[in-house]
């Protein structure tokens, strides 16, 4: 996995990165906009990161508590250690009721366990729900961004992909239309299905409830008609009062998408009279993540995608070239904990430049842990080209004299050396970037000529 | 060892400074609040209605499968609430009583004694919310604080219609849910 590489691929179509690098810019701008609208907000923010902090301080203890409130509330509630383990407990509920097709709404956590090619191994029918994601589903893509999955699609892509899966008219591009025949074809689905998965934002130790956002409406759509509901959670997505979530609903959407709150916030404390809810608690490497001292903050994120929409990386590389299941910089900081040899590449997709950190609701340091996993990579990964030409710099401005005729030869050289050398493979900056005019003199002989 | 106390064994062994739970102070909102709400809620695409208006909406529209769980709009009914969900499929209009709005955001709060079922404000085709004006809140605190420790099997926020944007970015009101959300402020 090499993010470099796989963002050149990305980038071979120009326009359509541009309009990405725009679109998701634009998002940005919306989160700016409603933000400034609270004056509270560093405020918000602040105590979102002091109860994650908190959470995170006391994590057994709050999830002993929403176990036992969640029990009380006829909730069936399962641990499973890593995502093998997650994905054998939602099969055996699946086998248990004879269920052979469920629906699915947004879940970055089965994602991270590869639930559905799991369950269609099994023979299970998997039919995500979202619309974003059952347009990538379709085309056998995972989600390229946590909040808006098919961002890098464009209408004329779905609409030849809905042209060809639910007969739609060819190339009719009207976001409407193809929304519309999305509804009829998930409708039936959801009238269909008797088992319901979802994702968790949040989960109350208080009260042994736990929330799920959605604008499409898609997660209650499936899991109201359903007779079972299976949730699975993050073990770090608890927090510990009703009030709390406050803070958290006054954060996400707005950092999200810049709208003031998602359309549907809906609350699950006990199944419905004849219905079940099952809750599967999930560690997959989150507690190891826990026990890194630099890297432990990276569980106080809500999934907002506030930090992609913001990466000047993410908006012009696109979500696959990451290659993990969350991308941009809180995959970049996440995904070297559960892998760091294939993810090596991705804490240098940065320009440190502190905009996650800055747009971060819950004021997570994502540049500061970018570095420090630079830190560690580069102690276990040794030399490259570059820590060589930085190795021969050092030199060169250690001694006066070297400098002085280094900087000469250079100008002299730039003027003759041809493009394939000074744009060759070996310099990296060279791609897409050119070498100003080099300058007749230096700064040096400048100053002496006018100021002397 | 089971996986929970794999689990749990694990996080207990990690060291950990504490870090207190802050108090959640009450943050002044300087908008009126019916302004503020009736703003929100068109922002997030519904529509804040007379009740006059929701006789002509359906009247327009010739809805003739309507079901009715609000206080005071028991004449508008046409069908029972089924027994099973599946039965709403072909619903065009609920009409629900919220139990209070959110200015800052337009969400109001329901529960299951205001739902029947959990699928009606989903499954229906326009979502009609009757809610009395005094029952406004400024934020989510104070919602919070409202509800507190109101113990219902389900309990949701909805600030307005079903919508995606995931194609190219293009607001689309009506994915799988509720195609339309037009509240009623009663002033009793």
């Amino acid at each position: 996995m090499s993010h470099p590489s796989k963002a050149s691929e990305f980038l071979q179509d120009a326009a359509k990165a541009k309009w990405h690098d725009e679109t998701l810019w634009f998002v940005r701008d919306k989160r700016d906009n409603i933000s400034k609208t609270i004056p509270e907000w560093e405020e918000l923010r602040e105590l979102a990161s002091q109860i994650k902090d908190n959470v995170l301080a006391n994590l057994e203890t709050y999830l002993v508590e929403f176990e036992k409130n969640a029990k009380a509330n006829n909730i069936h509630v399962h641990w499973a250690k890593d995502a093998e383990e997650h994905n054998q407990m939602v099969l055996s509920i699946l086998n248990e009721h004879r269920c052979k097709a469920i629906v699915k709404s947004k879940s970055i956590l089965t994602e991270e366990c590869h639930l559905n090619p799991f369950l269609e191994e099994n023979g299970v029918e998997v039919v995500d729900t979202d619309l974003g994601e059952r347009i990538v589903q379709f085309l056998n893509q995972p989600p390229s961004h946590i909040v808006l999955p098919a961002i890098h699609l464009k209408k004329r892509d779905i609409s030849e992909l809905f042209h060809e899966k639910l007969q739609t008219e060819k190339g009719n591009e009207d976001p409407a239309y193809l929304t519309h025949a999305a509804r009829l074809h998930l409708r039936e689905k959801f009238l269909g299905a008797k088992v319901a998965i979802t994702g968790v934002n949040f989960g109350v130790a208080e009260t042994g409830e736990f929330v799920v956002c959605t604008n499409e409406g898609n997660a209650d759509m499936g899991v109201h008609l359903a007779d079972i509901h299976i949730a699975c959670m993050g073990v770090e997505k608890i927090i510990p009062r009703r009030k709390d979530l406050g803070v958290f609903l006054r954060l996400l959407a707005r950092s999200a998408t810049g709208q003031p709150i998602t359309n549907y916030n809906s609350h699950f404390r006990s199944p419905a009279p004849g219905k079940e809810i099952h809750i599967v608690l999930v560690d997959n490497g989150r507690t190891d993540q826990l026990a890194r001292e630099k890297f432990k903050n990276s569980l106080k994120c809500i999934r907002c995608g506030a930090c992609m929409n913001t990466c000047p990386i993410y908006r012009r590389s696109g979500g696959y070239s990451y290659g993990s299941v969350v991308p941009g910089p809180i995959g970049s900081i996440l995904s070297p904990g559960l892998d760091v040899k294939k993810y090596s590449t991705l804490p240098f997709a940065s320009t440190l430049c502190g905009s996650c950190t800055d747009v971060c609701p819950v004021k997570i340091n994502i540049h500061e842990q970018l570095y420090e996993w630079r830190q560690e990579i580069t102690k276990a990964q040794g030399t490259n080209t570059k820590s060589i030409s930085m190795k021969i710099a050092n030199g060169i401005f250690a001694v006066p004299f070297a400098y002085k005729i280094s900087g000469a030869m250079m100008r002299g050289a730039l003027k003759i050396l041809p493009d394939s050398i000074t744009y060759s493979g070996l310099n990296t900056w060279g791609k897409q970037r050119d070498l100003p005019e080099t300058p007749k003199e230096t700064f040096k002989d400048w100053y002496k000529k006018n100021r002397t | 060892m089971s996986s929970r106390e794999n689990i749990l064994t694990k996080i207990k062994a990690i060291p950990r400074e504490n870090s207190l739970l802050p108090e959640i102070p009450s943050f002044e909102f300087p908008m009126d609040h019916k302004a503020a709400f009736i703003l929100s809620i068109q922002a997030n695409k519904g529509e804040v209605i007379a009740e006059s208006e929701l006789k002509d909406f359906i009247a327009i529209n010739r809805f003739e499968k309507i079901l009715n769980l609000a206080k005071g709009m028991e004449s508008l009914s046409t069908q029972p609430l089924p027994s099973d969900a599946h039965e709403l499929n072909e619903l065009e209009v609920a009409i629900i009583q919220g139990q209070f709005g959110v200015a800052e955001n337009g969400a109001i709060w329901l529960t299951d004694e205001n739902l029947g079922l959990r699928a009606l404000p989903f499954i229906t085709e326009h979502l009609v919310i009757v809610l009395e004006e005094k029952s406004l809140v400024s934020n989510m605190h104070e919602a919070y604080q409202r509800i507190g420790a109101q113990h219902s099997g389900f309990g949701l926020f909805i600030a307005g219609p079903s919508k995606t944007a995931d194609i190219e970015q293009s607001l689309v009101i009506g994915a799988h849910g509720a195609k339309s959300l037009k509240v009623v402020l009663t002033n009793l």
